[in-house]
């Protein structure tokens, strides 16, 4: 023979499949909001999105050479300083954008073993250090394009909000959160490439609109529930970090209880807490029930009845 | 007084109850959100600490090893009572902001932990500095974390505000932000440990008269073994050191002749034997 072949344990599947590739299709998929955001809040954005991205990328590369073992070219760094940058209010000191980044990559994700490993979805565990540590500059939405409350603080304060302006996004609120156009569009390009299913998204969102129509206190108020559903991070959350490869489940029945499990703690928050807004502590309340969700839902092994017993035993 | 030098030694760096028992979490994160509380805290720790190494030393030959614990706890819960009405009468700015964590100190791990592995069995001086090294330790310990989390979390060091132009990072002043600066400074101290392993200094910990792993321990005829890994032993020791049910053991070996007068609770552990 002469030629050594390489050996390995099964599974033996091949997969065109790469990180590096699902990262990209992520990148270019958020780029309408991305876009959208720049255009509607102005070039200070642009600045917010470069900082954070550098960040995450930078911490990344540095933590790569003190430890010898370079995981910069996967792209994921730059995903999660994009949907960092995205989840911030555009008036945001850059500095502090910059710290949200460091934490991301460093305490979320490479500490616990770098991609993959990470147990909670680094750009909104980033969010909520930054919303906990700076809740003022954090929940600063008045900027040069708006003054005044984001769409969902007036829904929660009762006053009536313009859904349409919601849907296309010319409101206040964090940078990539505010269109619905350019989220849903984004998303439908990554469920074409089959990058992410409905699974999660569908569930969520479903779930959260009964909530939302249970305990609401509005009944089937159409206007009132397409705000719910277009106003705040909901879409983004739902279609971008609650479809984390990484931090859902990955049985089948398991992501199906995720979804319902982020829609109604999202209802609770949004609905029965102090803030308008609750996707980001729902999700990442979520990120930390996937292993017990993933206990509770594995699949029963080929040739074994329920509880591990071999069949015909 | 090598010895004395030594257990101060080992009670700060070697063996810091924080850093590297992590014994004691509770107060550890909970009180240290100044420098000048956890400062407090470790002090009124180490008074206690030491106190009550000294007294558990000096009565060790007469505390019964059954009740031991109980024993222990009556002791420090004195001294803990003392060093409250104190803090209360001198201190009474430091006692509000520690509240109830100054009575919680007759729970906290170290002060139990240290009486069980090294006052009751070593001799009062030792033990004295013992106490005191673990508690300069845990003072030390506290003061580092305190001291972060009051810079990072409210702006100030020890209680002196920086110029405002400091935006203070608020979540190292709350939980998570204890647990952030603790596994930081973890860490840190893993990283000089092994530096210095690596130089070829040896860092092992002094034996301080017990690891406390029992199950792993093959000092035979120890008197506080916790768990019953070989009663035969046991029974030959002098003075009964053994747990309830190895001395439930004995009473029914020793009544097997007498099978008249038996006590109805032993009756099952007979039955057992008797079906076999």
């Amino acid at each position: 023979m002469g030629k050594l072949y390489k050996v390995s344990s099964n599974p033996h599947i091949r997969s065109r499949v790469t990180t590096n590739g699902i990262m990209l299709a992520v990148i270019v998929a958020l780029m309408p909001a991305t876009g959208f955001g720049i255009y509607n809040f102005g070039i200070r954005a642009l600045f917010v999105v470069l900082v954070t991205v550098a960040s995450t990328v930078l911490t990344e590369f540095l933590y790569g050479l003190v430890r010898r073992k370079m995981t910069i070219t996967d792209l994921s760094a730059v995903v999660t300083g994009l949907l960092l940058a995205l989840n911030l209010p555009v008036t945001i000191p850059l500095w502090m954008a910059a710290l949200g980044g460091v934490f991301a990559i460093l305490v979320v994700k490479m500490l616990f073993g770098g991609l993959g490993q990470n147990f909670m979805n680094p750009a909104l565990a980033a969010r909520c250090f930054l919303l906990i540590s700076f809740p003022v500059q954090m929940t600063a939405f008045a900027c040069d394009a708006y003054t005044g409350a984001t769409p969902l603080a007036a829904l929660k304060a009762g006053e009536s909000v313009n859904v349409l302006d919601m849907v296309v996004g010319r409101t206040a609120g964090t940078i990539g959160e505010t269109s619905l156009i350019a989220l849903v569009v984004g998303a439908c390009f990554l469920i074409f490439l089959g990058i992410i299913d409905l699974r999660v998204p569908g569930t969520y969102l479903v779930s959260f609109v009964v909530f939302v129509v249970l305990a609401g206190g509005r009944g089937l108020d159409p206007a009132y529930l397409s705000a719910q559903l277009a106003g705040g991070g909901l879409m983004l959350g739902a279609f971008f970090m609650a479809t984390d490869y990484v931090t859902r489940p990955v049985t089948i029945k398991g992501q199906y209880v995720y979804g319902i499990f982020l829609g109604v703690l999202t209802g609770i928050f949004r609905v029965f807490g102090p803030s308008a807004e609750g996707v980001s502590y729902a999700i990442i309340l979520g990120n930390l029930l996937v292993p017990l969700i993933e206990k509770y839902t594995r699949p029963v092994a080929f040739g074994y009845r329920k509880g591990g017993k071999r069949r015909g035993k | 007084m090598n010895k004395a030098g030594e257990r101060l030694y080992n009670g700060l760096i070697k063996e810091n109850p924080t850093f590297v028992l992590m014994l004691g979490m509770c107060p550890t994160l909970a009180v240290t959100t100044s420098a000048v509380n956890g400062l407090g805290m470790g002090l009124t720790t180490m008074a206690v600490l030491a106190l009550s190494n000294l007294f558990i030393s000096l009565l060790r030959k007469v505390i019964p090893n059954r009740v031991r614990i109980p024993a222990f706890i009556v002791i420090i819960a004195s001294f803990v009572t003392m060093v409250e009405l104190l803090l209360e009468a001198y201190l009474p700015e430091l006692n509000k902001s520690l509240g109830v964590y100054i009575p919680l100190i007759v729970v906290n791990c170290i002060i139990l932990g240290r009486a069980e592995s090294y006052a009751y069995s070593n001799p009062p001086v030792p033990s004295l500095f013992d106490g005191i090294g673990m508690g300069l330790g845990f003072s030390f310990a506290l003061t580092c974390i305190g001291a972060f989390r009051e810079l990072l979390g409210a702006g100030s060091v020890f209680g002196y505000a920086l110029p405002p132009t400091f935006q203070p990072i608020r979540i190292f002043g709350q939980a998570p932000g204890a647990f952030f600066v603790l596994a930081a400074l973890v860490a840190f101290q893993n990283y000089l440990k092994k530096t210095r392993q690596k130089a070829g200094k040896e860092f092992e910990k002094i034996g301080s008269g017990c690891s406390e792993d029992c199950m792993n321990c093959d000092k035979k005829g120890c008197t506080k073994r916790f768990y019953d890994t070989d009663t035969a032993e046991k029974e030959q020791e002098p003075e009964g050191a053994v747990s309830s049910g190895a001395v439930a053991l004995k009473e029914n070996s020793g009544t097997r002749g007498s099978r008249g007068s038996r006590k109805p609770d032993l009756e099952i552990v007979d039955l057992d034997e008797e079906g076999k």
